[in-house]
């Protein structure tokens, strides 16, 4: 028996009926992926007894579960952590919005030409590689404790909003270079074309470079939201009353680190969506590349 | 120095003053000299085609004339602007430009209508149902008014193509540069983009193209220049110097193409 190649379909074309040879292909298909995962349930099973029963008979056991998985003060922990989570979330919306102003502000500013925009671009440049190579503790440390004992009257001593600067200041660096990368990644054809129809140096930033640059690094930004995700907890070192130093108190109140774990829970619970928006964001532009898009 | 329209070497006077001028164009990378000492007149109407292997400096020349590439000595004139001046403002003399590229070059983030009508809103402030209603207009006459709401990603090499000389023309340029735009596509559409290139020369256009078609060159070319490493060879009408070149470097060119069946 022969198969016809059948590319395109039109409506009016009737496709032979299935073959013996494909049904049996199919039937095949089938009868391997109804095992598999039988044998993938199996198996999970087995291996989460295994590592339950060992977990329970190890020595020690009952007292690493006393000190970090006790039940009753994880539930009394909840609502006092999650309402420090909730100064988290609002630290961590207000700083991103502001890092990215900042950072796309600082890119634009490396990569505009002219003889006049020289101490500019020193400027920005000098930007990235100082705040980009200083720890963020330590540039936490000096703005919060040390703007506030400038004693000035017109700068803000609230450790939340000072906490919010630094966090600006130095995912500003990371997310300025995201964005500069991208931009130079956009190929100098694009550029030519822009220039070719006459548009100026910015109307083509504008409307040509940046709207393709952009596009081109949100999956390395929503990996740097992850990880600003987890860093708005250090605003706790300045004495905000976020998640991880509600933890912190409760920790110190019961002699019990289980406060903690539920503030790591919260994070972790809080990464994973991003995380997957993220992959999906990275999956979608390397399709996108793969497709062979004109560029 | 030389003004527009007096003869350069080898150049016949023409009575009315052409539209683009290019008088001892040379082009250096680092120590590799690309152009040296182009001449090169297109008159109003005229369609001016350069022919020349792979790397004879053809593509660079079109740069150069549209200040893509700053020249390295010569003067190019565009109407009785000199625009190799410095003092010169790149920006106001692409907007008298039209440029198609090799690649296309279409901006991959705007539909084909978005492509076309990018300059005459942004750079000739049209208002926008003005913009849109001209690049129909442009886009009807190109044969795709029906992808005016596609993206470039979803068109043909043809159609990419057309699309980037309907973009060309939606500012009304002086003059229209064609860079091999027809090398990177399927041979069955050559065709197209061709026949579009010969009705927009009809309807008046001024054109300076590079090209390997040898039989739209014949067809359409009012004048034939011959470029080989740099230097113009030979130059006239298609009829004398493909059909009977003087140099012997021409004859040698023309016998290779024709060897490798792109004379048609």
């Amino acid at each position: 028996m022969t198969y016809p190649v059948q590319v395109v379909a039109p409506q009016d074309v009737v496709l032979p009926p299935v073959s013996d040879i494909e049904l049996g292909r199919r039937r095949y298909r089938r009868d391997r992926a109804v095992r598999s995962t039988a044998v993938a349930a199996v198996s999970t099973l087995l291996f989460a007894f295994v590592v339950a029963f060992g977990l329970s008979r190890a020595p020690g056991w009952s007292r690493i579960q006393q000190s970090f998985f006790d039940f009753s003060l994880a539930k009394k922990s909840f609502h006092p952590i999650l309402d420090g989570l909730w100064l988290n979330l609002r630290v961590l919306a207000v700083s991103e919005v502001c890092i990215l102003a900042l950072a796309l502000l600082v890119a634009g500013l490396r990569t505009v030409q002219g003889a006049v925009f020289f101490p500019v671009r020193v400027l920005a440049t000098a930007y990235v590689d100082f705040f980009r190579g200083l720890p963020l503790i330590i540039l936490l440390y000096l703005i919060g404790f040390g703007v506030p004992g400038l004693r000035f009257s017109w700068l803000p001593n609230n450790p939340t909003v000072l906490g919010t600067i630094a966090l600006v200041l130095c995912y500003g660096a990371y997310v300025a270079e995201v964005f500069r990368s991208g931009i130079q990644s956009v190929h100098p054809s694009q550029r030519a074309a822009a220039a070719s129809i006459g548009l100026t140096y910015m109307q083509s930033m504008r409307l040509v470079i940046l709207p393709q640059a952009i596009r081109r690094v949100v999956p390395p930004l929503l990996n740097d939201f992850v990880a600003l995700q987890k860093d708005v907890g250090l605003i706790s070192v300045l004495g905000a009353i976020d998640a991880v130093r509600q933890a912190q108190i409760l920790q110190a109140q019961y002699f019990n680190f289980t406060p903690y774990v539920v503030a790591g829970l919260m994070f972790v619970v809080l990464a994973i969506p991003t995380g997957r928006v993220a992959d999906a964001a990275a999956a979608r532009a390397r399709r996108r590349e793969q497709s062979g898009s004109l560029v | 120095m030389t003004g527009p329209g007096t003869a350069g070497p080898g150049l016949e006077e023409s009575s009315a003053r052409p539209v683009l001028s290019c008088r001892g164009v040379t082009k250096v990378f680092g120590a590799t000299p690309v152009l040296r000492g182009i001449d090169v007149d297109v008159g109003e109407h005229q369609a001016v085609v350069l022919i020349g292997a792979s790397g004879s400096g053809k593509s660079t020349l079109l740069r150069c004339a549209n200040l893509l590439e700053t020249v390295s000595d010569g003067v190019i004139w565009l109407d009785d602007i000199d625009i190799t001046d410095p003092r010169c403002d790149a920006v106001v003399v692409r907007r008298r430009i039209g440029t198609v590229f090799q690649a296309y070059n279409l901006f991959p983030h705007m539909s084909v209508l978005d492509n076309v009508t990018l300059a005459p809103r942004v750079v000739q402030k049209l208002p926008a149902a003005e913009a849109k209603a001209r690049a129909m207009d442009l886009l009807d006459r190109v044969g795709l008014a029906d992808k005016a709401n596609d993206f470039p990603d979803r068109l043909s090499g043809g159609q990419a193509q057309r699309t980037a000389i309907a973009r060309a023309l939606a500012y009304q340029p002086r003059l229209l540069l064609l860079d091999e735009i027809t090398s990177a596509l399927d041979p069955e559409l050559v065709g197209e983009v061709l026949s579009l290139v010969r009705e927009v020369k009809e309807q008046g256009m001024t054109i300076l193209m590079a090209t390997h078609e040898m039989g739209f060159a014949r067809d359409v070319a009012d004048t034939v220049c011959f470029l080989d490493g740099g230097v113009l060879i030979e130059s006239g009408p298609p009829s004398q110097v493909l059909a009977d070149p003087v140099e012997a470097r021409t004859r040698q060119f023309l016998d290779r193409v024709i060897g490798s069946g792109r004379s048609q």
